[in-house]
């Protein structure tokens, strides 16, 4: 076992990124983001990291200069919240529909207006459908080992398409967290060299990003498509070995105390481990809960879902984002994953956590209170912007 | 690319649909684009090459006569090459379906 140190997880993900043995990082700064790249930074300009950094004028440049240097084989790195996020996007499709296997760390925060530098996933939401693979890591150590993990990933030639780590802003960015660094070695054999499928290169000329006219369009789509779904196989492998690596496994759908639980959370990113207390805390009095962590958002684990709620009775899904006009996103994808099922549970739709709102185990508990008050009342289409003053 | 846009299905295309044969976009026939076709009246052309310079997709040539020819391969049938002929040997007519 590796030395666990007390580090700010923002470090520990620079670090990661400095052992993947990163070519290029480009990025331009943005609260709660900065503190990865300015580290990456001073690891370059002190000579510790043979990397080339790109001080460029905005995300949609910063996400530019990674698909450049991507597409002539140089592993690349950029990482950006909220705002920073929202300019990028333009090019956070054209990355993944050129297959390039970047990898981007979102310190997850509300998207303006008002402006809000705090945590929420509303950011990412507003990309969710860009054809990158998505990470929701739960804690400081997850977020180190997915760096690695996301660059195998990405990088398999199976593969080839960006990873997205997302990354809950101040709440785990910011926070000291005691972390077990990998040895280099192992990253080594664990992290292979980058060798591109395609790149550009003056001696092999070949033309990417060109014009696909109607007759084409369509059949580029279904390939990127089936790219992504046929990805499961490799997250799932790339997570074993990482768990034989480290001992430490990682699962798209992962469960904690949801054997014979009538009522169980869904929940995405840190808002994981505050469940997991209210769920500790409602199981000593006997109460039937449990928690699902979705770990992976795209590809969406469909079939893991599924597994992971049979029997279930109801599920009370916290979305940290709210789809304006049409309730929260992750509520509406469990829906739409379950809808074929014979048997389903009753979901429960809270969003909380909006813009920093703190939401702790008691808050957590509450949910259950009502969820589980107002399905037995025969409330089907349970809604609620939690913890809102009336 | 080697064969028509219309005969490509989705397991063949190379990843990020890249292209990987250079310099094939002369195979991209732009020409059934247009209704009017240009016609050159050879009795008053000049020889001026005022086509030539200002066709916006490079189809006229020229050829051992020295006059220039339009390629209808290419030619979107915009009509400058009418618009700037100072002699009005080139008119724009409308191209029949049998000869696209």
């Amino acid at each position: 076992m590796g030395k666990r140190i007390g580090m700010e997880v923002s470090i520990a993900a620079a670090e990661a990124v400095k052992q993947c043995n990163v070519d290029v990082i480009s990025a331009y700064p943005i609260t709660p983001q900065t503190h990865v790249v300015e580290h990456l930074s001073e690891l370059v300009a002190n000579g510790e990291m043979d990397a080339e950094f790109f001080c460029v004028e905005s995300e949609h440049s910063a996400l530019s200069v990674c698909v450049g240097s991507e597409a002539t084989g140089a592993r690349s790195f950029t990482c950006t919240s909220s705002q920073g996020l929202a300019l990028m996007s333009e090019i956070t499709y054209i990355a993944s529909a050129l297959r390039l296997p970047i990898v981007m760390i979102i310190a997850n925060r509300a998207l303006s207006g008002p402006i809000s530098i705090w945590n929420d996933h509303s950011d990412v939401m507003s990309i969710r459908d860009c054809g990158w693979i998505q990470f929701f890591a739960e804690n400081g150590q997850d977020v180190y080992d997915q760096v690695f993990c996301a660059y195998r990933l990405a990088e398999d030639k199976e593969v080839l398409l960006p990873v997205i780590i997302n990354m809950d802003g101040f709440t785990l960015s910011h926070v000291i967290e005691p972390i077990e660094l990998i040895d280099q070695e192992k990253i080594d054999q664990f992290l292979p060299a980058y060798k591109p499928v395609l790149s550009l290169h003056p001696d092999r000329p070949v033309t990417m990003g060109g014009i696909a006219l109607p007759g084409i369009f369509t059949e580029t789509k279904k390939a990127q498509e089936v790219a992504i779904q046929s990805s499961m196989p490799k997250i799932l492998e790339t997570w074993k070995a990482f768990g034989d690596m480290t001992g430490r496994y990682y699962n798209p759908v992962e469960t904690y105390k949801t054997e014979d639980a009538e009522t169980v959370f869904v929940i995405m990113g840190s808002y994981g481990e505050t469940a997991s207390v209210a769920v500790d805390m409602m199981r000593e009095e006997g109460r039937s809960v449990g928690l699902i962590k979705l770990r992976l958002w795209r590809p969406f684990p469909f079939e893991e879902f599924k597994k992971a709620t049979l029997g279930v009775k109801q599920l009370v899904v916290i979305d940290r984002a709210v789809s304006v006009g049409a309730r929260g996103p992750v509520a509406s994808e469990v829906k739409a994953a379950l809808y074929g099922e014979d048997q389903r549970p009753m979901v429960y739709n809270f969003v909380a956590g909006l813009g920093g709102r703190d939401v702790a185990p008691q808050d957590f508990i509450k949910m259950v209170d009502k969820a589980e008050i107002e399905i037995e009342e025969g409330n089907k289409e349970g809604y609620e912007i939690y913890g809102v003053r009336e | 690319m080697t064969k028509p846009e219309s005969e490509w299905t989705w397991k063949e295309l190379p990843p990020g649909t890249t292209i990987l044969e250079p310099g094939n976009a002369c195979q991209y026939r732009t020409g059934d684009w247009k209704t009017l076709k240009p016609v050159l009246n050879k009795e008053l052309c000049i020889h001026c090459g005022l086509c030539y310079i200002f066709c916006p997709d490079m189809s006229y040539a020229l050829n051992p006569e020295g006059y220039f020819i339009v390629d209808l391969f290419y030619c979107k049938g915009c009509g400058i090459c009418a618009k700037e002929c100072p002699t009005g040997a080139i008119t724009m007519v409308l191209e029949k379906e049998e000869e696209k």
